[in-house]
């Protein structure tokens, strides 16, 4: 089963108008011994793009963003960012343009808010031991331009009066925040975030979702991992759904939503010779027809 | 109740212990009097009479003989012992007038009071009564004690009592009172609880600020206090004398910390980073004019190149979180290379090169050593790297042990080592002679102590700079969580290398140092385990001990687990299992380390309340400094 919507179609309407393909993943495949994890999944992100990636619980999600992060090598398949085929290392990965944060929140915890940023930002500083140990100008200056960048990035996610908080002691939405921080300090071309929502209150999952919307102003793609269908579908201009590894289809919100075999991986298939309505009514007549016993209701709720 | 007794001082307000009190404020651990104002005056009274007492004591011989070590014997003249009974007496009345708010004195307890003195009076009683106990067991039956003896006993015990009496500092704990309540028996928590809350202290609020001359006055202060005690402690003499400092020091620290001087004394260090560490720096360089014996210069010089390997092991445990089980062979790496090639006769090179270039090899020799070491053993991680360093450091000795000629080609000259290493001439100035400087007359031992300061300087400079830069946190990140550092494009493999050949470099420095000062090398000097430091477990205890990620605390840590041992030579049967005991007790009450750093104090004492971080703490702002 492949895509039966062309996914090279722009998305009409919705969002900016897709520029370069940021991220290319094509036929990635992945298996653990017998287990087919992710089988022959091809997506593009487009810059300035936010695209989401659902699918039932097990359906190989997270196993695909590691495999394009660099953390798995996948079986089978490529992945390109900006037309260069990425490395299988995580740090060159991130170094080439891609940031990700964590399904379980994993940050530097007994570490500083801000230091928590300020490593983010290794990849695009380049002061190596012999500079730190001399301390010459130049290392100052950069220790000072990283240490303006992460406090922009913090205001940006309004984390700024916490920067020498330990990142352990802040409270959970916080955190997710600050791994979104942390991610941007490494000045990505496409953030790949998984379940940023997860275990939110709908007013910090509303945040999120300005915050989403904020990181794609400023020229980020952002391809997300959710499971909260109205974060999705308020957020996305995109949205590919992976059942079993597989990628079943891909689409605009309005597409996706309305696609059956959505609801089927979802809430399961209608079993063959299901009681169609008109049938159900009539044993409901029949019911009623009869002397309603104390058992009535009960039995009612049975052939519902 | 009868349960109010805390200790088995004898308690001359015995009659009105029994009194019920219903004072809200708390039951003190011992009221001598049922209403809480009469007994907090009567405990200050005591307090302060056995203080008094105390003191006069150490002016009045304790014992007839100087047979006992330190000689007790003369009126008016405090020595051995007596001296630090004098100290805790002094300090004793010094806090008390301080809790009476006597002007001037009052900076002395910013945080608890009452939990301070309890401590000293009880480290004085434990260190006056241990020797009591320590003269009538080397000479046989209380028989030999003088009358100072005795009321030097009974006066800290009257301190003892009087500062049961005083209230805690802080209001009973809910949650104690709850739960014995619960048990249904008692209103009151027991007296291990009421003892334990009694030693429980409030943090010191912040200080009203300091000129900034009155800030570097405290901390020169601090620094030559430091000084002074550590040179106390070398210099005590064997036995009686260093076990009864070690005493006093494991009571008074703890008091002081709970009258919140050394918070108040992190915060000024923080704020003033350079002035400190010249302080520190002037204070070591001091302390080989205040000795004049050459055996404690001795010790001296071998506590700083333990001190200095245990703080480079640091920079590869605490910063990265490599457990190298090894670390002791690149000192020997660094030493054997230093004894190869400075001019010993039995040295198979037979080469004389100078100081500054035996080294630069040493360190490059070790530097590539950890290369080679930990290309390959980097790629595992937690136990399995540690049993693989654990191998390496085992090989290295083996290895140099079988060069000798017979197994192998013979350059170490195999387990007689390489001895008559010649003594260093640095511009003509013969550091195997001694020196007159200024009228201070520094022996051979003083001498390399000097040396070797200046590589515990560039140790320490090394690990300040990397540890706050962009190669530091990237170390803490990988120690913190591997796979996120990786996924924030941190090179993980490559960084790791760094810190472990760096660590080795500066090992090798120090070992080169270590070759000339111990005037041989052999290979039985650099095992995993041994009784006598420097070996990988004993570096590995000294950074754990001290704390680690911290500058001071492997230097700490590094400086007790010499000395101890040193000091304590009678009990080398048991060294091993006493360490193993303090160690189990350090893990149990104090995880972190002696010097903690915020961050390890947060991980360890879940407060479950949000730090409130004030403008320069310590050990956090660094990217500010």
């Amino acid at each position: 089963m492949t895509t039966t919507t062309p996914a090279d179609a722009p998305a009409p309407g919705s969002g900016p108008a897709p520029g370069e393909v940021v991220l290319d993943a094509s036929g990635v495949t992945m298996r653990f011994g017998g287990l087919t994890a992710v089988r022959n999944v091809n997506l593009d992100v487009h810059a300035g793009e936010i695209v989401g990636l659902i699918g039932p619980n097990g359906a190989g999600k997270t196993t695909f963003f590691n495999c394009l992060t660099g953390l798995y090598i996948p079986t089978e398949g490529t992945v390109r960012y900006k037309g260069t085929v990425l490395p299988h290392r995580s740090h060159l990965v991130t170094q080439a343009g891609i940031a990700r944060t964590f399904q379980n929140i994993r940050l530097f915890a007994n570490m500083t808010v801000l230091e928590n940023v300020l490593v983010g930002r290794h990849t695009r500083t380049h002061e190596g031991l012999f500079s730190a140990l001399i301390r010459g100008p130049r290392f100052r200056r950069a220790e000072q331009e990283s240490e303006e960048r992460a406090m922009e990035l913090l205001r940006f996610t309004g984390l700024q009066d916490k920067r020498e908080h330990l990142a352990r002691n802040l409270p959970y939405g916080e955190q997710r925040k600050l791994e979104i921080a942390r991610a941007l300090a490494s000045e990505p071309g496409l953030l790949l975030l998984d379940e940023p929502t997860a275990g939110m209150t709908a007013v910090e999952t509303t945040a999120t979702r300005e915050l989403v919307l904020a990181v794609r102003e400023q020229g980020t793609a952002v391809l997300v991992i959710e499971h909260d269908m109205r974060f999705i579908f308020n957020l996305c201009d995109r949205v590919a759904v992976l059942v079993q590894g597989e990628k079943l289809v891909e689409g605009t919100p309005e597409t996706v939503q309305r696609d059956e075999r959505v609801v089927a991986a979802y809430l399961g298939t209608p079993f063959e010779g299901e009681p169609g309505e008109a049938e159900a009514a009539e044993v409901q007549a029949a019911e009623e027809a009869d002397t309603p016993g104390a058992q009535h209701g009960q039995q009612e709720g049975k052939t519902d | 109740m009868t349960t109010q007794h805390t200790t088995g001082t004898p308690a001359p307000g015995e009659a009105a212990t029994t009194a019920p009190h219903t004072s809200t404020a708390g039951p003190p651990p011992l009221p001598l009097n049922p209403d809480p104002h009469t007994s907090r005056k009567l405990g200050r009274i005591l307090i302060g009479a056995g203080a008094v007492v105390s003191f006069a004591s150490t002016m009045l011989p304790w014992t007839w003989t100087s047979a006992f070590p330190g000689d007790l014997t003369i009126a008016m003249y405090p020595a051995g012992l007596q001296l630090l009974t004098l100290a805790a007496a002094v300090l004793t009345a010094a806090v008390l007038l301080a809790t009476a708010g006597v002007r001037g004195l009052r900076w002395l307890t910013p945080g608890g009071k009452h939990s301070t003195l309890l401590l000293l009076t009880v480290g004085n009683l434990a260190t006056t009564w241990y020797t009591a106990a320590a003269i009538a067991v080397e000479l046989g039956g209380i028989v030999n004690f003088e009358p100072g003896m005795w009321i030097a006993v009974a006066g800290t015990a009257l301190a003892v009592v009087g500062a049961l009496a005083l209230p805690t500092d802080l209001p009973p704990d809910p949650s104690a009172s709850s739960t014995s309540s619960a048990a249904g028996t008692d209103e009151r928590p027991g007296s291990w609880q009421r003892l334990r809350h009694a030693l429980k202290a409030p943090a010191p609020g912040t200080a009203a600020p300091l000129p900034g001359w009155a800030e570097i006055v405290v901390i020169c202060a601090a620094c030559a206090i430091g000084l002074y005690v550590f040179a106390y402690g070398i210099e005590a003499e064997d036995g009686p004398p260093f076990i009864g400092f070690l005493v006093l020091a494991a009571f008074v620290f703890p008091a002081l910390a709970r009258a919140g001087l050394p918070k108040r004394l992190s915060v000024l260090a923080g704020r003033n980073r350079n002035t400190t560490l010249a302080a520190a720096f002037v204070a070591a360089l001091l302390f080989p004019i205040t000795q004049s014996n050459e055996a404690y210069t001795n010790i001296a010089v071998s506590v700083l190149i333990f001190a200095t390997v245990a703080l480079g092991l640091n920079m590869v445990v605490g910063l990265a979180g490599i457990l190298d089980l090894g670390y002791v062979a690149f000192l020997g790496v660094g030493a054997y290379t230093a004894a190869l090639v400075s001019g010993a006769e039995t040295s198979s090179l037979g080469i004389h090169v100078p100081f500054w270039a035996a080294v630069l090899i040493g360190a490059a020799v070790a530097l590539v050593f950890g290369l080679v070491i930990g290309f390959p053993s980097l790629r595992l991680h937690g136990d399995y790297l540690a049993i693989v360093t654990l191998g390496f450091g085992e090989i290295f000795r083996i290895s140099v042990q079988n060069l000798d000629g017979d197994s192998g080609p013979n350059i170490t000259n195999g387990p007689n080592g390489i001895p008559n290493i010649p003594d260093l001439k640095i511009f003509g100035f013969d550091l195997g002679q001694p020196h007159t400087i200024l009228g201070f007359e520094l022996g051979r031992f003083a001498n390399y102590y000097l040396l070797m300061l200046v590589f515990t300087a560039i140790v320490v400079t090394v690990f300040r700079r990397s540890d706050d830069s962009r190669i530091g946190r990237a170390w803490i990140a990988i120690r913190e969580d591997e796979t996120a550092a990786r996924a924030m494009g941190v090179n993980a493999f490559r960084l790791k290398l760094m810190a472990f050949a760096l660590g080795a470099t500066l090992a090798g420095m120090a070992g080169t140092v270590l070759a000339h000062v111990e005037f041989s090398v052999t290979p039985e000097s650099y095992k995993f385990v041994h009784t006598a430091p420097p070996n990988s477990a004993f570096l590995l205890i000294a950074v754990i001990l001290g704390g680690m990620g911290t500058v001071s605390g492997p230097l700490i840590g590094a400086a007790l687990l010499y000395l101890i041992p040193a000091k304590l030579q009678f009990m080398a049967d048991y060294q091993l299992l006493l360490f193993g005991i303090a160690l189990i007790l350090l893990m149990r009450f104090r995880p972190e380390g002696l010097i903690a750093d915020r961050r390890k104090q947060l991980e360890f004492h879940e407060t479950g309340q949000l730090d409130t971080p004030k403008a320069a703490t310590p050990g956090l702002g660094k990217t500010e400094a």
